[in-house]
């Protein structure tokens, strides 16, 4: 099962942080800072895979983001990579050659999009037709509903 | 401003804009509380605000919290959106409470009431929100509040493929989180025929669930071996057309296949021979397909690939059964040792450390031993040279250990700090483990030293010690080698340590070579007493003392440097009390006790290596099972049973010092043996079975009488095995603290009876042994322990007896005792014969007590009284008052006063 993911940038600032156990706020800025460092520190063609604590890490590197996984040391390291390439995939497809700044600014799409990838921690759906056909639905029934930003174009928002 | 995708929100745009072109935190604070501020009145006003605007706000306050702020309002706003009809506004509702509501929120029963009311609901995408919501938090209230809900829905006919997959990973985080709350029931039968689901989406979420049933209740669920085999085997033999969608990278549904070789991992190996075959079909299928030619260049592609084969090499070692398996997966994972991929040789060495544990494969493991060294010298990532250094220890065997402890010495001259220390644990272990010639051993662990001294903990020298104690053959050697090693000129703090002790028992072993005589060692190890921390120079001055028992020639150099005042006067107490002690030791005592209490040391008993448990306690999972026992079977060092007394330094107790008007021979009224600080016990392996410093407390007669007798009902201790006093020894025991001759022990077979005399010092004791029977006694044999450290205050010489008591004889055996100090155990005597084929064992404690040896004081009224006044200090005076059982006859006390030796 997959504890939490994290994407920072190469800057160490974190984007998106889900996390699929339990812990305190304080715990959870704590783990953040350890490996932001512990990540940002390695060397390109270094290995992908860390050992931490009783986890495993696994991370890659997409542009200016990193992408840093937590898994259980029963968990499959080279399918963990392909989890987020998937991710990364869908996240491609949706704004169209992703970048860090899409993920900033339409950060609860790429939460909307990771938990229909990724539930509870486990692969939920790897279609990413399927994935990208849910959030199309999703989409599609907040434009139905939505006034389009009317207000906001008159200043009013 | 990037563009806004779909439904955008403008003013959360521009608001994330704002955020980002602050230049300063406090100007970002300044935004951010102008945003709440704003949020919060629009929360609060009249105004019913649209679904829209209450979403923009949400996700602004979502942002906020993101940023690392608190939010500290809004959550009835959030609340209040689940209820909506409208998507929009419960999608964002839900996130709200996804992110920000903690499983103890005051607001979750309102919570979980709107989860239930979007369940019954028919509409899909209100479900999935919900159960999304439910994986999210996964508190114990949910599981209980939901418990029926959720099973439902997986099994239900009606419900629609994505919801299943949701439901399926919503119930997994329900279980784990709290697996009592969720009621098992109908749905559980069900559950396994998910893995024939027709839709891959569906088996995939079912597979995840499944293996958590199947881990807490194996037997349950074993039909779904056999669906998982037959599902696996179906997407092995797929081309990767087949899976559509479910293609990855031409790899046919990868992830599926992961989950369904570890979900047969918690099998041994299926039962049904068809089914046996077809998971080894599919098992070599995964196997060729490593072989041919890639689909494609790309990473995903061999990621994907090796994804599973890995998997399916686990589930190889895992079922440990098929040779033919295990060896072609060690051959596949000796390719990837040379991948170019650096992902892919980190994880053939992980693999191949589990492939080295079997039996089938570990020999192959071997052949890559090579290649595991150089990648251990030339790889540029740690991690991955981490990862070799455990295939080393793992393939580690006797026929190549002493390479790889070369070789792993050799690195640890360059090695990462971060992996020294489980180095030296990995590289102390070995070596010891498959030593042939413990001089070998000898010499890796002082080179262990010499590298990595940092890096060496107090169990890898304790450990050195202990064997060069227990083993005879290589003490001369290890004296000689921890001498060479000290003369370099700057040696760690550690061989100091190990040179120390092993000189300080066997300096004499190599002190007829003048090159190494009892004045060279002496000045090495003094050369670096300076440089060392106190608890090593206490360690060192306890090695002088030993010095001066094994070279009395240089005994006046070391008292000069006890007496120096850099010793004697020395800001650190233990090194002070040392000093003075040892210094006193050796000028008022004659040679023969100085020989006694510095006696060498008893082996030590026989124990797991504390090496060992200290990699395990650092690294469960490094220690393979069963290497213990390998462990024991291959260190044939004798487990002797003996006192294990296993202090380096003589007694503390024999605290010289604490009394000024003491006399040489005044030991009686002294500190407990432990007495001394918490570093006398040297190597911290202080047995559990230790007995309990008797105290023979500074009070009068009585309390050493009271200590005599609560101590010798004590239990054995001291991992003698006693096997229990026989029955009624111990009240007979007691009659001897007043009188010198009467019947020990008597029972059908054997009558015991005891005479003594005591003079100064010395005692004689006679054991007569009346054979009661009409039989011979045969293979009598008679043994005495001294528990705890005894022997060194009491020594016992025994005259032998003979092995057969004929019917109705009585034979006798003499014992003579020297008392040297203080002493609160009494001797155990063990009586073991034949009796008409029977073995008996007698064990008993000989009746030889303290006051014995008390000597009566002649004197006058009137020197009595001044001795007496002279005793004016508090601690001299102690009064007890007692109630007399019987009527006081003048007779029967002076018998008992004159039996307890003072009058």
């Amino acid at each position: 099962m997959m504890q939490f993911m994290l994407l920072f940038s190469r800057q160490g600032k974190l984007r998106l942080q889900k996390w699929y156990a339990a812990h305190q706020d304080k715990m959870k800025k704590k783990i953040t800072r350890e490996l932001v460092t512990l990540v940002l520190s390695r060397k390109p063609k270094m290995c992908s895979f860390l050992e931490w604590k009783d986890l495993k890490i696994v991370y890659k590197r997409y542009a200016s983001l990193y992408f840093c996984c937590a898994i259980e040391p029963e968990d499959n390291e080279l399918l963990t990579l392909e989890v987020i390439h998937r991710y990364v995939e869908l996240l491609d497809k949706y704004f169209g050659s992703v970048c860090e700044l899409d993920i900033i600014f339409n950060f609860e799409k790429a939460y909307f999009m990771l938990d229909e990838l990724l539930l509870g921690g486990e692969v939920q759906e790897t279609s990413k037709k399927n994935v990208l056909k849910a959030i199309a639905a999703q989409d599609l029934l907040q434009e139905e509903e939505t006034p389009q930003g009317f207000f906001e174009d008159h200043g009013l928002g | 401003m990037p563009t806004v995708k779909g439904d955008g929100m403008r003013g959360l745009a521009v608001f994330i804009s704002d955020i980002r072109n602050c230049k300063s935190k406090e100007a970002e604070i300044k935004r951010i509380n102008k945003e709440l501020a704003n949020i919060r009145s629009k929360f609060k006003g009249d105004k019913t605000l649209d679904g829209y605007q209450k979403k923009k706000y949400v996700c602004k306050l979502l942002f906020i919290f993101l940023l690392g702020h608190d939010i500290d309002f809004g959550h009835m706003e959030a609340v209040n959106l689940l209820s909506s009809n409208r998507y929009t506004e419960k999608q964002i509702g839900y996130l709200f409470i996804s992110v920000l509501i903690g499983a103890n929120n005051d607001l979750m029963k309102l919570v979980i009431q709107a989860i239930r009311n979007d369940l019954a609901g028919r509409n899909p995408i209100h479900i999935t929100l919900a159960l999304q919501c439910v994986a999210n938090i996964g508190s114990r209230e949910m599981a209980e509040g939901l418990s029926v809900d959720i099973p439902k829905l997986l099994v239900s006919g009606d419900t629609i493929d994505s919801v299943k997959q949701s439901a399926a990973l919503t119930l997994l985080r329900l279980l784990r989180s709290s697996p009592d709350s969720i009621p098992m029931g109908e749905w559980m039968s069900r559950i396994i025929h998910l893995l024939n689901d027709q839709h891959m989406g569906v088996v995939t979420a079912a597979a995840s669930l499944i293996e958590n049933l199947v881990k807490k209740n194996p037997e349950e669920y074993k039909g779904c071996v056999s669906l998982a085999v037959s599902r696996l085997s179906r997407i092995v033999t797929s081309s990767y057309t087949d899976l559509q969608d479910y293609t990855y990278y031409f790899v046919p549904a990868p992830w599926l296949s992961v989950k369904l070789l570890r979900l047969l991992q918690n099998y041994p190996p299926p039962e049904d021979p068809a089914v046996k075959t077809r998971l080894s079909e599919c098992l070599e299928t995964i196997l060729n397909k490593a072989q041919e030619p890639p689909k494609s260049k790309k990473v995903q592609h061999s990621n994907a690939k090796n994804a599973v084969l890995f998997e399916a090499i686990n589930l190889i070692i895992h079922m440990d059964s098929d040779p033919n398996l295990l060896v072609r997966a060690c051959n596949q994972l000796g390719q990837f040792l040379q991948h170019r991929e650096t992902n892919l040789r980190y994880l053939a060495l992980e693999s191949m450390c589990l492939l080295a544990t079997s039996e089938f494969s570990h020999e192959a493991v071997k052949k890559h031993q090579e290649t595991v060294i150089t990648a251990l010298k030339t790889e540029r990532d740690v991690s991955v040279r981490q990862r070799a250094v455990d295939l080393l220890y793992a393939m580690c065997d006797r026929t190549n250990a002493e390479e790889i402890v070369g070789e792993m010495l050799e690195y640890l001259e360059s090695a990462d700090y971060s992996i020294r220390e489980e180095m030296v644990l990995k590289v102390a272990i070995l070596a010891e483990k498959y030593a042939v010639d413990y001089t070998w051993y000898v010499d890796v662990i002082l080179n262990l030293i010499r590298i990595a001294g940092d890096y060496v903990s107090e169990e890898v020298w304790y450990r050195v010690i202990q064997i060069v104690i227990n083993r005879d053959d290589v003490q001369g050697y290890a004296a000689k080698t921890v001498f060479e090693a000290l003369q370099a000129p700057a040696c760690h703090e550690n061989m100091v340590k190990v040179g120390g002790y092993i000189l300080g028992e066997f300096g004499n072993l190599i002190a007829g070579d003048p090159r190494s005589g009892s004045a060279v060692q002496f000045q090495l190890l003094h050369s670096k007493y300076h440089l060392c921390s106190p608890a090593t120079r206490g360690l060192l001055l306890s090695a002088y003392i030993k010095f001066i028992n094994l070279f009395p020639e240089i005994k006046h150099i070391i008292q000069d440097v006890l007496r120096s005042d850099n010793n004697m006067r020395n800001a650190d107490v233990e090194l002070q009390q040392r000093s003075i002690e040892y210094l006193q030791l050796s000028s008022i005592t004659t040679a023969d006790v100085l020989a006694t209490v510095l006696e060498e040391m008893p082996p030590f008993p026989e124990r797991e290596s504390s090496i060992l448990a200290k990699l395990k306690k650092k690294k469960p999972s490094s220690v393979p099972e069963g290497s213990e026992q390998k462990e024991t079977t291959a260190s044939k060092i004798p487990a002797v049973q003996m006192s294990n007394n296993v202090d380096i330094a003589p007694p503390t107790s024999i605290n010289l010092m604490s009394q000024g008007e003491s006399s040489t021979d005044d030991f009686v009224d002294q500190g407990s043996p432990q007495g001394g600080s918490a570093s006398v016990d040297l190597l911290g392996l202080g047995s559990p079975t230790q007995p309990t410093a008797p105290s023979v407390g500074s009070g009068g007669l009585l309390d050493m009488f009271d200590t005599l007798t609560s101590h010798s009902s004590a239990p054995a201790t001291n991992g003698i095995d006693l096997g229990g006093l026989s029955g009624g020894a111990e009240e007979a025991f007691r009659k001897f603290i007043c009188k010198n001759n009467g019947v020990l022990f008597e029972n059908d077979l054997l009558q015991i009876g005891v005479k003594s005399e005591y003079r100064e010092d010395l005692g004689r004791l006679w054991v007569f042994y009346g054979n009661k029977t009409t039989f011979q006694l045969n293979a009598f044999l008679v043994d005495v322990s001294t528990p705890g450290n005894l022997s060194e205050s009491l020594s016992i010489q025994q005259k032998p007896v003979g092995g057969e008591v004929e019917a109705g004889a009585q034979v006798k055996q003499q014992f003579n005792m020297a008392c040297v100090q203080e002493f609160a155990e009494a001797p155990v005597m063990t009586i073991q014969f034949l009796y008409s084929g029977a073995q008996q064992k007698i064990s008993l404690k000989l009746p030889v007590v303290l006051n014995k040896y008390i000597t009566p004081a002649e004197m006058d009224a009137n020197t009595f009284f001044t001795r007496w006044k002279a005793l004016n200090s508090p601690s001299q005076e102690c009064q007890q008052i007692i109630k007399a059982t019987s009527p006081i006859d003048h007779e029967q006390v002076k018998a008992k006063a004159s039996g307890y030796c003072v009058l």
